[in-house]
């Protein structure tokens, strides 16, 4: 459920370029949730949709973008591929990994109009 | 498709590529049609060109009144700043911050009354306050002051976890109604006649939303009961990847219950091989005798645990680096195949 104060800090960041840049409308906005960000892509699609009528979202497109998660197995030394935190290792079976990719939680960019 | 306006770009246009030239500011190579060009209006009896009728109300040559706005921030970067002005404000106050989180009714409250009576016992003179949040009502900011120890409740409303600037407004209102407390000051210096103390900030009971938000806390303690299942780590594992210490709560019960300690604690393990973890009874006090020696371990050192965890970041990286390097140098030493 916090995909919903998330959205709202997403509309922040996108009302204060809107000042900044001067702009009134978002037709596209780019967003990163990565798969171990703790983040729920569809939530936070559902929250942004929801939150979006009558702000410089609204109509708006979400794109949302999941990078892959990502860890640093220490028995093997190397970086490998996990979907989620509590996986194994898909070399070693050990659980000793550090996740180094896709805790990404970004706002990329979008595209506007005046 | 023409990639500065949109519009679709056909092959009849090329030919009379003269004629719409002049309509489109952007100057490209192709028929957009006048009904097709986004930023001028035509005037459908006369012809006339109307160029300034977009809502930027003028026309830029080589640029379309849509544009791109590239940003790269982090969502939670508001969060974040808030939460490192709280561990500055922390700091500078000689206080060491616990976010205590957990799923609702793992006996939180219940562990924190009796961790403060505890201490109360132990060490007099140390000063212990609480930030309580919750949805609605006053109840458990009220069970904590009945122990004596300052406390403030924190209504999320419908919010599902704390987030730093509640906890920089509630830090300030308790703050407020100490004795000593000193204001109109600059962070983060320190402030040594203000003795060492602790808050416990519990979180709303929630075990999934509250690991995203940095409070600015020293750490985050997950408490589980085992009244609850054993493989919750596997199941919310993004709270226990975030969180320093486990605590094992209801110890007492295990007798009774059907769980199965040792899988619980791999499975802690699983999601984070630091994890460390205490088994506690806040009714039989069994355990607690641990769990105090840790706070004051932590109270005594918040500075060396996280020197701790940036050197363990960093010989990670060494180690990374180290193995590119061998990859790096493996490939050239091979033939190069022909």
């Amino acid at each position: 459920m916090h995909e919903a104060s998330l959205a709202g800090g997403i509309l922040q960041l996108v009302e204060d370029a809107a000042r900044r840049e001067g702009f009134r409308r978002v037709t596209q906005l780019r967003l990163q949730a990565g798969q171990l960000a703790g983040v729920e892509p569809r939530a936070l699609r559902f929250a942004l949709e929801a939150l979006s009528p009558g702000t410089c979202l609204q109509d708006a497109c979400f794109e949302i973008e999941e990078p892959p998660g990502e860890a640093w197995c220490l028995p093997c030394g190397q970086t490998v591929a996990i979907a989620q935190r509590g996986e194994a290792c898909p070399h070693c079976g050990h659980y000793q990994l550090q996740p180094t990719g896709g805790t990404e939680l970004k706002v990329l960019d979008m595209l506007v109009e005046d | 498709m023409c990639v500065v306006c949109g519009c679709a770009e056909t092959g009849e246009g090329r030919e009379n590529k003269a004629g719409h030239a002049q309509a489109h500011a952007h100057g490209h190579e192709h028929d957009h049609g006048p009904e097709a060009a986004s930023h001028v209006q035509v005037d459908a009896q006369h012809g006339d060109l109307h160029f300034g009728s977009g809502a930027a109300r003028v026309s830029v040559p080589g640029m379309s009144q849509a544009r791109a706005i590239k940003l790269e921030t982090d969502i939670l970067g508001e969060n974040n700043r808030h939460a490192r002005q709280n561990r500055a404000h922390f700091e500078g106050h000689g206080v060491t911050a616990l976010n205590l989180v957990s799923s609702p009714g793992s006996g939180k409250t219940t562990l924190l009354c009796a961790t403060i009576e505890a201490l109360k016992r132990r060490r007099p003179r140390l000063s212990v306050s609480v930030i309580e949040g919750d949805q609605q009502t006053t109840l458990d900011a009220d069970r904590i002051r009945a122990t004596g120890a300052a406390a403030v409740q924190v209504n999320t409303g419908k919010g599902c976890h704390l987030d730093a600037p509640m906890v920089a407004q509630a830090f300030a209102r308790l703050h407020s109604h100490q004795p000593h407390a000193h204001h109109g000051h600059e962070h983060p210096h320190h402030h040594h006649e203000e003795p060492a103390s602790l808050l416990f900030i519990e979180n709303v009971g929630n075990l999934v939303c509250p690991a995203v938000w940095d409070l600015g806390e020293a750490a985050k303690v997950v408490i589980l009961s085992v009244t609850e299942g054993e493989d919750k780590p596997l199941k919310y594992p993004d709270m226990f990847a975030a969180s320093t210490l486990m605590l094992l709560n209801k110890v007492d019960l295990l007798p009774h219950l059907n769980f199965d300690l040792q899988r619980c604690i791999d499975a802690a393990r699983r999601v984070n091989p630091a994890i460390e973890i205490l088994q506690v009874s806040a009714t039989s006090g069994a355990g607690m005798e641990a769990w105090l020696n840790w706070l004051e371990q932590v109270m005594g050192v918040p500075a060396a645990l996280a020197a701790e965890s940036r050197e363990a970041s960093l010989s990670r990286r060494v180690a990374e680096l180290e193995a590119q390097l061998a990859e790096m140098l493996e490939a050239r030493a091979k033939p190069q195949p022909n």
